[in-house]
C-alpha cells in the first residue's frame, strides 16, 4: 500500500469513512510532504469517490493546504496590523537576506519557502511566525536569526 | 470631567474551580435539561465570539428541536485580528471547555461534539487530544452518552463563521450558508447543532457550577457579566484579561493606554474604530461597541491609513469569493482608498467608497461581507485628513 492509501486508511478510522476525513487527510499529506501534487489530488479523489476537481476545490480553498512546490520548512510571517507594528515588516526583510529568497520563493536547496500569513494569535508578542506548525514570537532579526540557523542545521 | 473609576479585573475564566468537573457534570445530570437551560438564559449570558446571541436561548432552541442526532460544536477557530484569548483558555483550562460541552450536550440531547481548532494552534492539537480522550473516558463512567472529537481548521479565516465552519467540518471549501435555516435548527450535517465560542462555553459551565447570580454580579443589563479581553498593539502592558464589561474606552485606555493612544479598534478588522474624542462615552459591551475581545490601541505615531489598509488586504485575501459585494467590494475598497492617497481621486471618492461599504452591509452573505462598513466608515470619518495626505 502506498503512502496516500494508509493516510486514507488512519483517518477513515479516526474519522469515519466519509467526506468528513477529507481534510484531515490533506492536512497530514501536507505534513509529510509540505504541498499536495497534482498526482496526490487525484489519487485522494479516487480514494473518496469524489472528482479531483472537487478535490482541488477543497484544497485549494484553504492557506494552509499548498498546491504549489514548498520546501522542507514552511516560513509564514504574520502581516497582521498587531505584528507590522511591532516589526514584522523588518523581520521579512532580515529572512529575505538570510536565504537570498524573495517573498513566496522558495530557495534553491528547497528547504525554505518564505511566505506572509494573516493573524497568528499572538499579538501580544509580535512578531511572531510559523515554521511548519511551529510558533515562534518575540522576534527580533537576531533571534529569527538563530531560528533559521537552526533550521538549516536540522 | 474625568471617570476616578478603576476598571474591573475579574477571576472566573482561568481560577482553579472550587469543584472537579466531572463532579459538575454529576450534578447536572440529576437535573431536568431545561432547568439548566433556564439557569442559562437567566444569567443573560451573550456569546463571546463576537456575535453576541443569547447562550441560553440557543441551547434552548436546539432542545426543541425533535432530532435524534444532534451535535454540540466548540468553535476554536479564533481568526480576528487581535483576538488570542481563546488559545489561552484552551492552553489553560481545557477541562472547563470540554465541561461546558458536555453540560450542553446533555440539555439539548447531543452525543457528539467536535472541537474546530484553527490550523494555526497545530501546537495545541496532542495536548488537547490527550485531555479529550480522558474527559471521554470519565463521562463514559458517570453515564453521559458524549463523545468529542478534535478537528483542525487549515488557515481560513471564514471558517469562523459557524456555517463556514460546518462546510469546512463536511470535509468543503469553507463558504457561508444562507441563514435561516439557523444552526439550531439545521447546522452540522443538517442536523441541530448548538456551535458556541470557546470562552461562552466556558461561562456556561461556569454559571451551571456557581448559579447566574454570582454571574450577573458583573456588567450591565444589557452586558451581563465578564469577559476576556486580547490585548495589543501600543500599550504597555498587552496580554489576556478578564475584565468587567460596561467600561467606557477612556476607563479602559486609563488602564492599558500608553499616555498617547489617539484610537482604539474595538473588535478587530471587522469591529469598529474609536477616536479619542468618543473615548469617554463609548462603552465596550453590547450597548456601545460589542466585541469578541480584541482591543488593538494606537497612539499618534500610527498612520491610520496604514491601518485602513492593511484591514482591507486582509479582508481582500480572506473573502471566500462566493458573493460578489463581498468578492469585489473589499478590492475597490481597497484600490479607492490607494487613489484619493495618491491623489489620483479626489478626496469626495472617499463618500463613494463608504456608499459602497454600506451597500456590502446590507447584500453580503456573511458577517465578513457584511462588516466592511464598521472599520472602513469609523476609520475614514475620523481620520479623513490621514485617508489623504
Amino acid at each position: 500500500m502506498n503512502e496516500i492509501e494508509n493516510i486514507v486508511k488512519e483517518m477513515f478510522k479516526k474519522y469515519g469513512k466519509s467526506r468528513t476525513a477529507l481534510i484531515p487527510v490533506l492536512q497530514s499529506i501536507i505534513r509529510k510532504k509540505r504541498f499536495l501534487s497534482d498526482e496526490d489530488i487525484v489519487e485522494v479523489a479516487k480514494l473518496f469517490d469524489l472528482s479531483s476537481a472537487e478535490v482541488y476545490g477543497v484544497a485549494s480553498f484553504y492557506s494552509f493546504l499548498d498546491i504549489k512546490p514548498r520546501g522542507k520548512y514552511v516560513i509564514r510571517i504574520c502581516k497582521t496590523i498587531s505584528c507590522e507594528m511591532k516589526g514584522s515588516k523588518e523581520i521579512i526583510e532580515s529572512i529575505k537576506k538570510m536565504l537570498k529568497i524573495n517573498l513566496n520563493e522558495t530557495t534553491k536547496d528547497n528547504k525554505f519557502s518564505l511566505l506572509t500569513t494573516n493573524c497568528l494569535g499572538w499579538c501580544h508578542k509580535g512578531p511572531a511566525m510559523l515554521i511548519n506548525e511551529d510558533v515562534y514570537y518575540d522576534l527580533t532579526p537576531e533571534k529569527v536569526a538563530e531560528i533559521i540557523e537552526f533550521y538549516k542545521n536540522k | 470631567m474625568k471617570s476616578d473609576k478603576v476598571i474591573n479585573k475579574v477571576d472566573l475564566i482561568f481560577r482553579k474551580s472550587e469543584s472537579d468537573e466531572i463532579s459538575v457534570i454529576k450534578r447536572v445530570l440529576e437535573k431536568k435539561p431545561i432547568d439548566i437551560i433556564n439557569n442559562i438564559i437567566d444569567s443573560g449570558l451573550r456569546g463571546r465570539g463576537g456575535a453576541g446571541f443569547p447562550t441560553g436561548l440557543k441551547w434552548k432552541l436546539a432542545y426543541e428541536q425533535n432530532s435524534t442526532v444532534k451535535y454540540v460544536i466548540c468553535n476554536a477557530d479564533e481568526g480576528e485580528p487581535g483576538t488570542f484569548k481563546d488559545r489561552e483558555i484552551l492552553d489553560v483550562v481545557p477541562q472547563k471547555v470540554l465541561a461546558g460541552m458536555a453540560i450542553c450536550a446533555y440539555c439539548i440531547g447531543a452525543k457528539k461534539g467536535y472541537i474546530y481548532l484553527r490550523g494555526e494552534y497545530f501546537f495545541l492539537a496532542n495536548k488537547l487530544e490527550e485531555i479529550i480522550e480522558n474527559f471521554n473516558q470519565k463521562l463514559k463512567t458517570i453515564g453521559l452518552d458524549f463523545e468529542i472529537q478534535l478537528y483542525l481548521g487549515s488557515g481560513a479565516y471564514v471558517c469562523g463563521e459557524e456555517t463556514a465552519l460546518f462546510e469546512s467540518l463536511e470535509g468543503k471549501r469553507g463558504e457561508p450558508r444562507n441563514k435561516p435555516p439557523f444552526p439550531t435548527s439545521v447546522g452540522f450535517l443538517n442536523k441541530p447543532t448548538v456551535i458556541n465560542n470557546v470562552e461562552t462555553l466556558v461561562y456556561a459551565y461556569i454559571i451551571t457550577d456557581i448559579g447566574p447570580n454570582e454571574f450577573k454580579k458583573y456588567g450591565t443589563k444589557d452586558s451581563r457579566g465578564s469577559k476576556v479581553f486580547s490585548i495589543s498593539g501600543d500599550t504597555p502592558k498587552p496580554g489576556i484579561y478578564e475584565l468587567e464589561l460596561g467600561m467606557t474606552v477612556e476607563d479602559f485606555v486609563k488602564e492599558f493606554g500608553d499616555g498617547d493612544t489617539k484610537a482604539v479598534q474595538i473588535g478587530g478588522c471587522s469591529g469598529k474604530c474609536v477616536p479619542r474624542k468618543d473615548f469617554a462615552t463609548t462603552i465596550i459591551g453590547f450597548e456601545g461597541i460589542p466585541t469578541g475581545g480584541s482591543m488593538m490601541l494606537f497612539n499618534s505615531s500610527r498612520s491610520m491609513y496604514n491601518v485602513l489598509h492593511n484591514f482591507l488586504e486582509f479582508f481582500c485575501e480572506e473573502s471566500c469569493g462566493q458573493c460578489t459585494p463581498c468578492r469585489v467590494g473589499y478590492q475597490q475598497l481597497l484600490k479607492g482608498i490607494e487613489a484619493v492617497k495618491k491623489g489620483e481621486r479626489p478626496a469626495s471618492y472617499l463618500e463613494e467608497l463608504k456608499k459602497l461599504a454600506l451597500t456590502m452591509k446590507v447584500s453580503s452573505k456573511c458577517g465578513l461581507g457584511q462588516s466592511a462598513a464598521n472599520p472602513f466608515i469609523s476609520i475614514v470619518d475620523n481620520f479623513k485628513e490621514e485617508m489623504i495626505y
